[in-house]
């Protein structure tokens, strides 16, 4: 019988399917039914050592919902770290004033090491460029709701699959159910030969391109991340690829696209959707960004053994 | 009578079958320049089994477990001989173990194992050749990217 209870959530690569399904019938359970008081009187520290608005608000949301509070920082100039205080040290004194941390930090490896440390569960809320488990939770989540079903699918993964940690972990998820998939991104953000590798050990079929064309016709679902251009040393190559990897209603219309595809992006967005696709059938990422609330209360549940 | 390429030792450890191009690497793990025994290091010595192997012979010293595994990151098919006396007493190849801790730093310059005095921890994803991943940041080290500590 799967449990989660007092599991750390640190990478999705700790996860088996079974595991992974059982998050998301958990979160559709939360989406229906009333919970509202199965967290009472149990303290979330939400550890936030570098920005975020999604990730954090909808923590703390889904755990003052579930009848839970929440204390915590957003900022770490204002801890004890300003003061040279190690990660490890904030940690086991943060640990005797609550029963679970939320943590996002600028190191990867963060989130294990404070897991290592202490006795209370900890959720990786984003570690450097490393691992954002609760958002493949979320993607899962948002692709299972959307498409019907996670098996079989064929996927895109576009734009910079390089430095994506969502790319990476949703990929790694993916492999579990079967996904064909398609990783399409300008030569110099192509993904990281060790997540390839690690792919096709797990018998994924995986394909790379540099567009969608050709290939547009196929694919079931589109997960689209932002280029930045802080990424690229010379701006007349940003410019060159950032219109490539532009979507827009006129250009899938042009290249043909399935009337059922789906169109994910984890957010912020810059100029990689248009607004053209907003209002179409095949945008649900502001949907995906609204489940993070019943897909971030079934992993707060799970893991306070609330949802046994 | 078979010629032997270097000479043998009376008392000590002889870490044999070395690719030979990891000879000089092994040379360094076992901080042979602070020896003040004999000290004997052979390279391109013909194997059947690797074309060119390499061997060291250290006068009066044991290796150990540690540096043991530190070989078995750099030379997977080393075997090790320990002396006595001029007869081996004890031969065993050398193994890389499923956890190294504290043997082989992170390459990744953004993990958490560079900062705050933390002791490295990598796990053993594949021996030969070798891929370790960081128990941390989860980034995949080939033999390439090792320095070890």
């Amino acid at each position: 019988m799967v449990s989660f209870k007092q599991k750390d959530i640190i990478s999705i690569r700790h996860f088996n399917k079974e595991e992974l399904l059982y998050i998301l019938d958990l979160a559709k359970r939360m989406e229906q039914a009333d919970n509202t008081n199965i967290l009472r009187g149990k303290v979330l520290a939400s550890l936030f050592f570098e920005p975020s608005t999604r990730t954090r608000l909808s923590f703390e949301s889904a755990m003052k919902r579930l009848g839970g509070t929440v204390i915590g920082f957003a900022e770490s100039g204002v801890t004890s770290v300003a003061k040279g205080e190690s990660l490890s040290d904030s940690v086991k004194i943060i640990e005797g004033y609550c029963d679970i941390i939320v943590l996002r930090h600028y190191l990867e490896g963060s989130a294990q090491l404070a897991a290592d440390v202490v006795d209370i569960p900890v959720i990786n809320a984003g570690d450097g460029a490393n691992q954002h488990p609760t958002q493949t939770f979320l993607d899962l989540y948002t692709i299972q709701k959307t498409k019907g079903t996670l098996e079989g699918l064929t996927v895109g993964f576009l734009g910079d699959l390089k430095y994506g940690r969502t790319v990476h972990s949703l990929a790694y998820a993916l492999s579990y159910f079967g996904a064909e998939m398609f990783f399409i991104s300008p030569p110099s953000l192509r993904m990281p030969r060790d997540c390839t590798d690690e792919l096709k050990d797990r018998k994924v079929k995986c394909h790379e391109n540099e567009s969608l064309h050709g290939i547009s016709k196929k694919l079931d679902v589109i997960y689209c991340t932002r280029i930045q251009k802080e990424r690229f040393a010379d701006p007349v190559e940003f410019e060159k690829v950032r219109g490539v990897y532009r979507l827009s209603k006129a250009m899938l219309d042009e290249i043909g696209i399935k009337d059922d595809l789906k169109i994910l992006h984890p957010l912020p967005r810059v100029d990689e959707m248009d607004g053209s696709l907003d209002k179409t059938n095949f945008a649900v990422y502001f949907q995906q960004a609204r489940n993070g609330i019943p897909v971030r209360k079934a992993l707060l549940a799970a893991v306070l053994g609330a949802a046994e | 009578m078979k010629q032997l390429d270097v000479s043998a030792i009376k008392d000590g450890s002889v870490i044999d079958h070395i690719d030979s191009k990891s000879t000089l690497k092994v040379a360094e793990i076992l901080n042979i320049q602070n020896e003040e025994q004999v000290v004997l290091v052979g390279m391109n010595l013909a194997s059947k089994f690797l074309g060119k192997k390499g061997i060291i012979k250290i006068g009066g010293k044991i290796i150990d477990q540690k540096e043991v595994n530190k070989i078995a990151l750099i030379a997977p098919d080393a075997t090790v001989n320990i002396i006595k006396d001029y007869e081996v007493v004890k031969k065993f190849r050398v193994v890389v173990p499923e956890v190294i801790e504290n043997i082989v730093k992170c390459f990744n310059p953004n993990c958490v194992s560079n900062y705050h005095n933390i002791e490295p921890k990598l796990h053993v994803v594949n021996k030969n050749p070798i891929k370790l991943r960081c128990h941390y940041c989860e980034r995949v080290m080939n033999s390439k990217d090792i320095v070890l500590i």
